[in-house]
C-alpha cells in the first residue's frame, strides 16, 4: 500500500467541502443547512491540521480558533433559528420570505 | 517504517467521516443527521490524531462533538420538526446545486494535483509529548491578541443568542 501523505488528507477535506456546499445549496431544513455549514468549516479544519503536520503549530492553533468561532457562529444561528420560529411555526428555508417583494 | 495499520486507520476514519458526512445531507429526519455528524466529528478527531494532533483531537470531541452537537440537538428538541418531516426535504433547484458542488469539486481536484509537487511527499514526525505545551506556548505568546479576542468573541456570541431567544427582551 502506498503511504499515506497530506495529499490524501487534503483529498479527504475538500470531499468533506464538497458535501457541505451540497448540503447548504440543497436542503429545506435551516437546521439541515446549518450543519452542512459545520461539515465546511470541518473540511478546512482538517486541511489546516493536515499542513500544520509539515510546516509547524501555527495550522493547529488556527484550528482551535476556527472552532471556537464555529461554536459562537452555531449559537448565534440557531437563537436567530429559534426567534424565526417562534414566528413563522417552520423552519423551511423557503418560507424565510419576510422581506421579498 | 511505515505500519501496516497506518492505511488502514486512514481509509477507516476517512470512510467513516465522509460516510456520516453524506448521511448529514441526505436524512429526513434532523436528529438522524445530528447524530451522524457527532459521528463524522469522532471520525475526524481519530484523523487529526493520525495526524500527530491529540490537543486539536481532544478539542474537537469536547467542544465540537460534546458542545456544538449538543446545541443543536437541544435547538432540535425545541423547535418542532415533525411538520419539517412531512414537507419536501430538498429543494426544486438541486440539480443546479449538486451541479455547482461537482464544478467546485473539480476545481479542488484540478488544485490539488497542479500542486502535489509543492510540498514534500512524506512528512515530518513531529514529538507529540509536548503538542499541548507546545500549542499553549503560542496561544499565549505570539496568538495572545487573537486568544482575548476570541473570549470577547464568545462574550458577544452568548449575549446575543440569548437576546435572540427570548421571548420578551
Amino acid at each position: 500500500m502506498l503511504p499515506i501523505t497530506t495529499f490524501h488528507y487534503l483529498v479527504v477535506a475538500a470531499a468533506l467541502f464538497a458535501l457541505g456546499v451540497v448540503g447548504v445549496l440543497t436542503r429545506r431544513n435551516v437546521v439541515i443547512v446549518l450543519m452542512s455549514i459545520e461539515l465546511i468549516l470541518n473540511a478546512v479544519n482538517l486541511n489546516l491540521v493536515a499542513f500544520s503536520r509539515l510546516w509547524g503549530l501555527h495550522g493547529q492553533v488556527f484550528a482551535i480558533f476556527v472552532i471556537t468561532d464555529a461554536a459562537a457562529e452555531a449559537a448565534v444561528g440557531l437563537g436567530i433559528l429559534i426567534a424565526f420560529f417562534r414566528n413563522k411555526e417552520t423552519v423551511n428555508v423557503d418560507e424565510v420570505d419576510l422581506l421579498k417583494w | 517504517m511505515t505500519p501496516v495499520a497506518t492505511p488502514f486507520f486512514f481509509y477507516f476514519l476517512s470512510a467513516l467521516t465522509l460516510g456520516s458526512a453524506f448521511l448529514v445531507i441526505t436524512c429526513k429526519n434532523a436528529v438522524h443527521s445530528a447524530l451522524a455528524l457527532i459521528l463524522g466529528l469522532l471520525g475526524q478527531a481519530g484523523l487529526y490524531l493520525m495526524l500527530y494532533a491529540p490537543f486539536v483531537a481532544g478539542v474537537q470531541i469536547m467542544l465540537y462533538a460534546g458542545g456544538i452537537m449538543v446545541l443543536f440537538l437541544f435547538v432540535i428538541m425545541l423547535v418542532n420538526l415533525d411538520r419539517a418531516l412531512k414537507e419536501e426535504q430538498f429543494s426544486r433547484q438541486w440539480l443546479a446545486g449538486c451541479l455547482a458542488a461537482i464544478i467546485l469539486g473539480a476545481l479542488f481536484v484540478g488544485v490539488l494535483m497542479r500542486g502535489k509537487a509543492l510540498f514534500p511527499a512524506s512528512s515530518e514526525q513531529i514529538a507529540e509529548a509536548s503538542n499541548t505545551q507546545q500549542i499553549g506556548e503560542l496561544l499565549y505568546g505570539p496568538y495572545m491578541f487573537a486568544f482575548e479576542i476570541a473570549s470577547l468573541l464568545l462574550l458577544v456570541a452568548i449575549i446575543g443568542a440569548v437576546v435572540m431567544a427570548k421571548k420578551r427582551i
